[in-house]
């Protein structure tokens, strides 16, 4: 497959996972707010911070009602990775490799984009209650994940998508649960509360583990939510799971059917993997949570380096030199 | 819905007769219409953009605050042609483009026909469009026009008209296609009960003739794209993936040893066939415009060496120049021996003493048009300019001749049209397409272009045109 035509679906995969990302962390947080007391409301701030984008969010606004916040994550066009930008980042790639989508799934992409001018249009920052939209916006992803299954080979151009997918999903999961994390630890006389259980259902939800976790865990405890967060082994969207997929997805690239590493990104995320595979929660908690995770965002970064050094830079026959995307 | 009061005015209208009439071809349509309602009918057309918008049907267009992407308008009343008429029009159109191929070929080579004074050399060997690179080479199966769509009318006399020959890298196939799957839906029963002749295998048989371009058993194709800023840009990717082949910019490629290679995650691999929507003077910055960030370096090398088909052969722009145009009956009485089938449009070079001082005298009655411009740009329509417009062209082609020519208005034949106001005749034209392969093709199907406002002549997408699907009835 044509390098420039690799790096378009792996960003593909990566824009398309964020958007479905915000679009889910705003539904469970507006769930949350309303289970509030009402002197609490508004709890908007470590949802920002948790997208690594406050610096910029403060730049533009004063304060963090509910309306300023959604418009920043979902239609602020300043904000790159509000979910109108990734969106249509993630159409701008599809409609650039077109030809290597099924029509259905460009034409997902498509209305996707569409479906996000159609809510800037009417401002759906504005609604009491906009959470339909976002379910509109997570569903039309999921729809075009679940056509993308049935639908494509099985072959390069599907490996990158997924590689791209769950790189960024491991990045997500790490992000929130880093930000949720410590906004939830010093409130320990809360612990069993019901105000404490809100707060780490919400986390829960935001990656979608509430109830896996409940099978698994039974009680909520901050250990064991960072040990299913981390490291489970059979939930989609733990850092492991997405580190271990993304693995043999880098192994199906390159034909590696041995093991160990053909190249510089597989050898890193290798390490990475079993990094996760072997660790223990107690040590990463004594090693500090928010290390440990700001750690693993960097390794994330440089194996998506590695990457595009190993399959997507082409040999400039001009001068010109193509610019990366983030 | 209604068609009574419907005007067909001077014009020649396709679905009507002047006393009103409904032609042959079009009762069973008609009978469609009479028992669909007009609500239902804007419903069709609602569903109709609708579905291009969300297949992402779009052209590009710049200096327009509307966006960067538009939708090409598709009127869901279809242009029909009988079939004996397309018989004709196929004939013609195999002639012409047999007689331009061996034209492309002569004046790179022998030059016959311009020793024989048939087509003056001047106006071959010094059109900006004549290739001095090409010169001494054949293409490979000595084919240059692969991909030609020509433009035509009909006029008042009820006769086809060859308006130009765009031997260019043509644009416009895949509205043909897309356009055809849209409108199925709208008349499902009227296909079964009428037959409509099926346009949907063109991309197999542009594979199979780019294919026919290599010896190599399993020839690798590529479709190569200027990038996703081109107007044309959804096109070349939809052919791409209709023909299950690579589109590459001219970054992807690279040339060594007069060979060109795609660069992919698996390292180099050698490309074989190019269907370039790229101009000749871009594809190559080491033979042509050394300013070109299109192209590949090396890449014209690669071609004299055999190593890479083209698709059109670079050089053929010079056939399609409006002032070569003028010749084309001469050239087919030339090397084929036969009367032309298809009518040129009567054509006043500018260049020629005689014909010039026609034009300005008549230049109120006349389309006058730049012999090198495309798109409606460029271009004099007499009786609908002001009185400065006239004066300004006389100034513009007493400055440079040769770059002017002049028809007679030439009436476009209209077909009802959906508007808000009713059904309404609308002025088109038509552009089927002609594959040259192991046989010359012509594709049973054609973009048809609509002036969308009400009595404009102007058909181009950039300047308000729509389109509509064309049936061609067994």
């Amino acid at each position: 497959m044509l390098s420039r035509v690799a790096n378009h679906i792996y960003w593909l995969g990566r824009y398309l996972e964020r958007a479905e990302n915000y679009a889910r962390f705003i539904d469970v947080n507006f769930n949350l707010m309303q289970d509030l007391p009402v002197d609490m409301k508004e709890q908007w701030m470590p949802l920002v911070a948790a997208t690594g984008d406050l610096e910029l969010y403060n730049q533009h606004n004063d304060g963090f009602d509910s309306k300023k916040v959604l418009f920043f994550l979902a239609f602020d066009e300043r904000n790159p990775n509000s979910i109108l930008s990734t969106v249509r980042s993630a159409r701008e790639n599809a409609r650039i490799i077109r030809e290597n989508l099924s029509k259905e799934t460009w034409e997902k992409s498509n209305e996707l984009y569409y479906m996000l001018l159609e809510g800037v249009e009417k401002k759906i920052w504005k609604k009491e209650d906009p959470r339909a939209f976002f379910e509109k916006v997570k569903n039309q992803i999921l729809l075009l994940y679940g056509i993308a299954d049935s639908s494509l080979a099985r072959t390069e151009g599907w490996y990158f998508r997924q590689l791209g997918q769950f790189l960024e999903r491991a990045d997500k999961t790490s992000r929130i649960l880093d930000v949720k994390y410590h906004i939830l630890l010093p409130s320990e006389d809360e612990i069993g509360t019901p105000l404490d259980f809100l707060h780490w259902m919400a986390l829960l939800k935001s990656v979608t583990a509430f109830n896996t976790y409940r099978r698994v865990y039974g009680n909520i405890a901050p250990a064991s939510v960072v040990e299913f967060l981390v490291m489970n082994k059979y939930f989609p969207r733990s850092i492991y799971y997405c580190i271990k997929e993304a693995e043999s997805c880098l192994h199906h690239i390159s034909g590696n059917s041995e093991g160990g590493f053909n190249n510089s990104a597989e050898r890193a995320i290798g390490e990475l993997r079993s990094k996760l595979e072997f660790g223990d929660v107690g040590e990463i908690i004594a090693y500090g949570l928010h290390e440990y995770l700001d750690e693993l965002q960097i390794k994330i970064n440089s194996i998506s380096n590695c990457i595009n050094s190993n399959y997507f830079i082409i040999r400039d026959n001009f001068s010109s030199q193509s610019t990366p995307q983030e | 819905m209604k068609t009574e009061g419907y005007k067909s005015g001077e014009h020649y209208d396709e679905m009507f007769t002047p006393e009103g009439k409904t032609r042959a071809h079009y009762l069973e349509f008609s009978e469609t219409l009479k028992k669909t309602t007009a609500k239902k009918m804007h419903h069709l057309q609602f569903s109709a953009n609708q579905t291009q918008r969300s297949m992402g049907m779009t052209f590009n267009v710049y200096h327009d605050n509307q966006g960067l992407e538009k939708i090409l308008h598709l009127d869901i009343i279809p242009r029909i042609i009988p079939n004996e008429e397309w018989r004709k029009l196929e004939a013609g159109l195999k002639q012409r483009t047999n007689a331009l191929n061996m034209f492309l070929q002569d004046i790179y080579n022998e030059r016959k026909i311009l020793k024989d004074g048939i087509v003056p050399s001047d106006l071959i060997l010094k059109s900006k469009d004549y290739l001095e690179a090409c010169v001494g080479l054949t293409p490979p199966k000595g084919i240059w026009c692969h991909i030609t769509g020509t433009d035509l009318v009909k006029a008042k006399d009820g006769e086809y008209y060859i308006l130009e020959d765009n031997l260019r890298c043509p644009s416009g196939v895949s509205y043909m296609l897309e356009s055809r799957e849209i409108i199925k839906r709208a008349y499902p029963q009227l296909f079964y009960k009428r037959g409509v002749m099926p346009v949907s295998n063109y991309p197999a048989k542009l594979l199979r003739m780019l294919q026919n371009l290599s010896d190599k058993p399993k020839p690798v194709v590529g479709v190569l794209t200027p990038g996703i800023y081109n107007s044309a840009y959804y096109e070349h990717s939809y052919l791409a993936l209709q023909m299950g082949v690579e589109l590459v910019s001219g970054v992807d490629l690279i040339v060594e040893n007069k060979i060109v290679y795609m660069q992919t995650t698996q390292g180099l691999q050698q490309i074989d066939v190019l269907y370039r929507r790229i101009d000749d003077t871009f594809l190559d910055p080491l033979t042509f415009n050394p300013d070109s960030m299109l192209g590949v370096p090396g890449l014209f090398e690669a071609y004299k060496a055999g190593n890479i088909a083209l698709a059109n052969a670079p050089g053929t722009g010079v056939a399609d120049d409006k002032a070569v145009y003028a010749y084309v009956p001469k050239i087919i009485k030339y090397y084929l021996n036969e009367e032309p089938i298809l009518n040129n449009v009567p054509t006043y070079l500018c260049r020629e003493e005689a014909d010039r001082q026609y034009v300005l005298d008549h230049i109120d009655e006349l389309v006058v048009k730049e012999t090198n411009a495309a798109g409606g740009y460029g271009m004099l329509i007499g009786p609908k300019a002001t009185k400065e417009e006239h004066d300004k062209f006389r100034e513009l082609i007493k400055g440079n001749p040769t770059n002017y020519i002049a028809q007679p208005t030439l009436s476009l034949s209209t077909v009802p049209t959906l508007t808000e106001d009713g059904i309404e005749g609308r002025h088109v034209d038509l552009r089927p397409y002609i594959l040259y392969g192991q046989e010359i093709e012509v594709i049973p199907g054609a973009l048809t272009r609509v002036a969308l406002k009400k009595g404009s002549l102007v058909v181009n997408s950039s300047q308000g045109g729509g389109s509509k699907d064309t049936w061609v009835l067994y």
